[in-house]
């Protein structure tokens, strides 16, 4: 799915953007759970979740994520955005929940490591 | 990409220092990259050193990042002065975690962190003296095919 797609969906607004939008994003692991983005994310997908602090950025960076979207409104911290910025990590905010982010997703046909990719 | 000298180096860790936790592993990965490895080796050295790296910021006092980047290999240290693990086989099984609740606030604590540094490594060692400190030595192969 496109990045503009996924902005469209998730009805959410671009706080940083560092990539095309028409670049295609392949996979999506969401989750609150740092080690959890380690173990099953695969490279360039998109983090989806409720957490703000600049450690989400590092652990992002370290994952290979390419955009990450934050749920709720909840809005990431100055230093999180400064970091992003430096690394080149899109991030977008929706209002949406965990629940309907993800499920808005899916319907539209984005699909998730590991389930799929196992 | 050969390398034919090994590059050695290494970056200090405080504990409990959430703000500069991680940028040991971010440049590590940072001189993966520039020395052109491939990526899938360079996402494992970086998963696994920042896994190890979050370990002494969240469970130790202070600790070293050792590393050496050889033609075969890259070996990553890291050595800690904290608490030690009484029980590694029980530490290292997925989820097994005493994180406290601060701690997994910020979305660490899943008890992944030892199982993912042993899954991204081809050879993993770990030693603990309780009240002393934890080592834990990680090598990544670099030619393509052995793993
Ligand atoms: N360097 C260390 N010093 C002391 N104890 C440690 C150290 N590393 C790991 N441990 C102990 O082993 C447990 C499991 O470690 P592991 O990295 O797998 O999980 P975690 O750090 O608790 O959570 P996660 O890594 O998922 O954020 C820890 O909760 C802690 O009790
Ligand atoms: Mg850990």
């Amino acid at each position: 799915m496109t990045f503009r797609k996924i902005i469209a969906t998730l009805e959410a607004e671009v706080i940083f953007n560092s990539i095309d939008i028409e670049t295609e994003i392949y996979s999506v692991c969401s989750t609150d759970l740092m080690s959890d983005l380690l173990r099953f994310s695969i490279p360039e997908s998109l983090l989806i979740t409720g957490l703000t602090q600049p450690q989400v950025v590092r652990t992002a960076e370290i994952a290979d994520v390419t955009a990450i979207a934050f749920i709720q409104d909840k809005r990431p911290e100055k230093e999180a955005i400064e970091l992003a910025r430096q690394k080149g990590i899109s991030l977008v905010v929706t209002r949406l929940s965990m629940f309907t982010a993800c499920g808005k997703l899916y319907v539209e046909g984005l699909r998730s490591f590991p389930e799929d990719n196992k | 990409m050969i390398i034919k000298n090994s590059i050695e180096g290494s970056f200090h860790l405080t504990g409990g220092d959430f703000t500069n936790a991680g940028i040991a592993s971010s440049e590590l990965k940072s001189i993966l990259t520039e020395l052109g490895l491939d990526d899938n080796v360079i996402r494992r050295a970086a998963i696994a050193t920042f896994e190890a790296e979050m370990n002494v910021i969240i469970h130790a006092i202070a600790g070293t990042i050792y590393y050496s980047i050889m033609p075969e290999h890259i070996k990553i240290i890291v050595n800690d002065m904290g608490p030690g693990i009484e029980d590694i086989e029980l530490a290292m099984q997925e989820g097994y975690s005493t994180a406290p609740d601060w701690v997994r606030e910020m979305g660490w604590g899943a008890g992944m962190g030892l199982p993912n540094m042993k899954k991204n490594s081809d050879e993993f060692k770990i030693d603990s003296v309780v009240g002393e400190g934890t080592t834990v030595e990680i090598i990544i192969n670099i030619k393509q095919g052995l793993r």
